[in-house]
């Protein structure tokens, strides 16, 4: 460990840029790119898109994601080398790493995994008690309970008990809805911190009814904000959930319940938090999306900094947004455990004078994973440890996911797919979700339910015709590049498998898709019927779930057998910082 | 990654929704005799004009301009197509008819509201959705006519990060 420990002292810009030579010769035993000099009187801290990952990860970022309009070249929409100098990071150091996808597999045998909950768990308690636990909050922006097979067995109750003891007072959700009403309420009533919506209401037919809601005269199903005294301040946390959890995912898990931006509801809340309720500072707890929130901060004032998520953006500094009234900071804080958000703020009455922020990467070998957190991450996982810990294959190469159009977990999926159930193309989801795999390292039933444990993994096989193959491509490529981020989804591109396209995210939705080929190099035809299989359907199939599908293709060690590559061909956007050079 | 079932249609309840009020507005006639009896009547033709443009044409006679006085509220994406909740409200004056086209729906004109003086200028309604489409409220306030338009998505769903 002491080599390694040097590595990062050596590599790290952190400390490079922020600390005095002698802390740096104090060297090894503090890990001192985690001493955060004081400022100001309350400090939130900041978690968001977990996704479950108990344990370090490997955890590759994007060396694709396009940003299109007013979006294009400016962060999140940065990646490799353009992220590197727009953030003055060195390209061999252990941030370099952390934040993107540059020379990823070198790098992550110097600095190994990031996150996990006993890692953070040593993290969040020291930064807590630096400035004094009243001083201190602990935040979630949500997707806490899902992204893995224990997780997806326990319907998100490990969690709940993860979260308790890292001391989550507050948090909003996305995936956390999949589990349904009846699982979510009940994970809820453990749960001892608060679970914050502004944006989730009844339907009108569910408030006729009597459904249960936090607030039946508005019709709000959960409490919309929390004021916490922070130093003898009061600051107001509120939480927006994911606007799009029944169009994203089945309908049938939230029948009662209607979604949506609700910028004007949100405007009001915040102007009676200040009005009303004489709050010193407004913080936005959101699942939004980076744009969505950037969007958001330009049009509805007094809200001082959005935390935000979803769309795993791991961003070092927040964006500045001007809007009617004023300046909204947004930020974005990555995804998986491999960063926690610090958020120092310099609270005056009725305003917030000064912060400083720091997205500090966690990583697990400079920290010591906290004994309590540890022993609770064990006992959750032995029922189902020894049946998943099977090596079921040992890939040749590097298996992740976060791209814009593909990544070799998504080729696996797809080519187990199409040979599993004989389909000539095959579709999969571009979720942003889903651990990294090093080449040589042995893929266990674990790793699989990593990049695929949903609460609707059913497969299926159906034929389409050519045009609707085309249009379900050019459905999602709009949720991705609509020029305005309040249509966007999040998430990536579907994956296709047995299917070559071009495409242009700069056009409008319609023209964006052309040049369709099958695996046989031939024109897809708009009227000839085709073979799909698929997973994740918003509509109900009856498949078998895909992780059992992947599962056997990888026993088979037919794995790769198929030509791999993208099969994308992207076209007007040869400029664009969003794509690694 | 399949597309919604199509939900049963809901387009003829709205139809005979704007029916009853512009029942209601005939109802009304002799304390509004300002208004032309020609434009009280069921606007059949309208509804039946596939085309937005040749639509309003039929509806009102003239061409609207953009108002920020009028609030359209519609989800940006689109929940459910067959039932998207919509309402319209507006600080216009002298508020005489408030209508919804659905430019990509087969039929462009979506619903028509007649307001008797006196009453509030707010209406809510659930259109259905071919695909997705520009929705607009036409306003028509003394005697002129105002529009707001706001984009609606329906998409397949799924696929989310």
């Amino acid at each position: 460990m002491a080599i390694r420990r040097r590595e990062f002292l050596k590599s790290s810009a952190i400390a490079a840029a922020s600390l005095a030579l002698p802390r740096l010769a104090r060297g090894a035993e503090a890990a001192s790119i985690y001493d955060i000099e004081r400022f100001g009187n309350a400090r939130i801290l900041h978690t968001t898109d977990t996704h479950a990952q108990l344990n370090p990860v490997y955890f590759r970022e994007p060396s694709v994601n396009i940003g299109i309009g007013e979006m294009a070249g400016r962060p999140p929409h940065l990646v490799g080398h353009a992220f590197l100098e727009r953030f003055g990071i060195r390209p061999d150091s252990a941030d370099a790493y952390a934040f993107t996808s540059v020379e990823f597999e070198k790098s992550a045998g110097r600095f190994g995994k990031l996150g996990g909950f006993a890692h953070l768990k040593t993290l969040i308690d020291r930064l807590r008690s630096d400035v004094g636990d009243r001083h201190a909050m602990l935040v979630d922006g949500g997707d806490l309970w899902q992204g893995t097979g224990l997780a997806n067995i326990m319907q998100g109750r490990d969690m709940v008990e993860a979260a308790n003891l890292l001391g989550i007072e507050a948090m909003t959700g996305h995936w956390e809805f999949t589990y349904g009403e009846q699982a979510l309420r009940d994970n809820l009533e453990h749960f001892k911190g608060e679970f914050l919506a502004q944006n989730v209401f009844l339907t009108e037919e569910a408030a006729f009814n009597d459904a249960a809601a936090f607030d039946k005269a508005t019709g709000r199903v959960f409490k919309p904000s929390v004021i916490k005294e922070l130093g003898g301040y009061r600051v107001a946390i509120v939480g927006q959930a994911f606007p799009y959890v029944p169009i994203a995912h089945p309908k049938r898990f939230t029948p009662d319940w209607t979604f949506g931006i609700r910028e004007e509801e949100l405007r009001k809340h915040v102007d009676a938090l200040r009005a009303r309720d004489k709050v010193d500072a407004v913080i936005l707890l959101s699942h939004n999306g980076m744009d969505v929130d950037l969007k958001l901060a330009s049009r509805v004032s007094g809200i001082d900094v959005v935390l935000g998520g979803h769309t795993h953006d791991a961003v070092p500094q927040p964006i500045a947004v001007k809007n009617p009234n004023g300046t909204t900071l947004v930020t974005n804080a990555g995804s998986n455990g491999k960063f926690l958000a610090v958020l120092d703020l310099a609270l005056d009455k009725g305003k917030v004078s000064d912060i400083r922020y720091h997205l500090l990467p966690v990583y697990s070998e400079l920290l010591k994973p906290d004994l309590a957190m540890a022993e609770l991450i064990g006992k959750l996982r032995a029922p189902h440890a020894i049946d998943w810990l099977e090596k079921i294959a040992t890939p040749d190469r590097l298996l992740y996911r976060r791209d814009n159009f593909a990544g070799p977990v998504d080729e696996l999926i797809c080519a187990a797919l199409r040979t599993e159930l004989d389909a000539e193309i095959a579709l999969s989801p571009g979720f942003r979700w889903g651990t990294t795999s090093l080449p040589g390292q042995p893929m266990t039933m674990e790793d699989v339910l990593a990049e695929t444990a949903i609460t609707y993994p059913e497969t299926y096989v159906q034929e389409m015709t050519g045009a609707e193959i085309k249009d379900v491509l050019e459905d999602v490529c709009d949720n991705l590049f609509n020029a305005d981020p309040y249509y966007q989804q999040g998430g990536d591109m579907v994956r296709a498998g047995g299917l070559s396209y071009t495409c242009s995210p700069t056009n409008a939705i319609g023209s964006r898709v052309s040049e369709l080929k099958l695996a046989n190099g031939k024109a897809l035809d708009a009227s000839s019927r085709y073979k799909v299989a698929g997973w994740a359907s918003v509509n109900g199939q009856q498949g078998a779930p895909v992780w059992d599908v992947v599962g056997k293709y990888l026993r088979s060690g037919r794995m790769f057998q198929e030509r791999l590559g993208s099969g994308v061909t992207l076209k007007g956007v040869d400029d664009n910082p969003g794509i690694a050079g | 990654m399949t597309t919604h079932d199509d939900p049963h249609p809901t387009r003829r309840l709205i139809l005979q929704g704007a029916a009853t009020v512009a029942l209601v507005g005939l109802g009304n006639l002799p304390f509004a005799p300002a208004r032309a009896a020609a434009n009280d009547k069921y606007p059949e033709e309208a509804f039946k004009l596939k085309n937005e443009a040749d639509a309003l044409k039929a509806l009102y006679g003239r061409t609207a301009e953009p108002s920020d006085k009028i609030k359209l509220d519609a989800p940006e994406i689109a929940e459910n197509g067959g039932v998207v909740p919509m309402s319209v409200t507006t600080t216009l004056d002298k508020v005489t008819s408030i209508s919804f086209f659905v430019a990509e729906n087969p039929n462009a004109l979506a619903a028509s509201y007649k307001f008797p003086e006196g009453t509030i200028p707010a209406v809510a309604n659930r259109l259905k959705m071919a695909k997705t489409s520009n929705v607009t409220a036409i306003v028509e306030a003394d005697g002129k006519l105002y529009s707001a338009t706001k984009e609606v998505k329906v998409t397949v769903g799924g696929c989310g990060g």
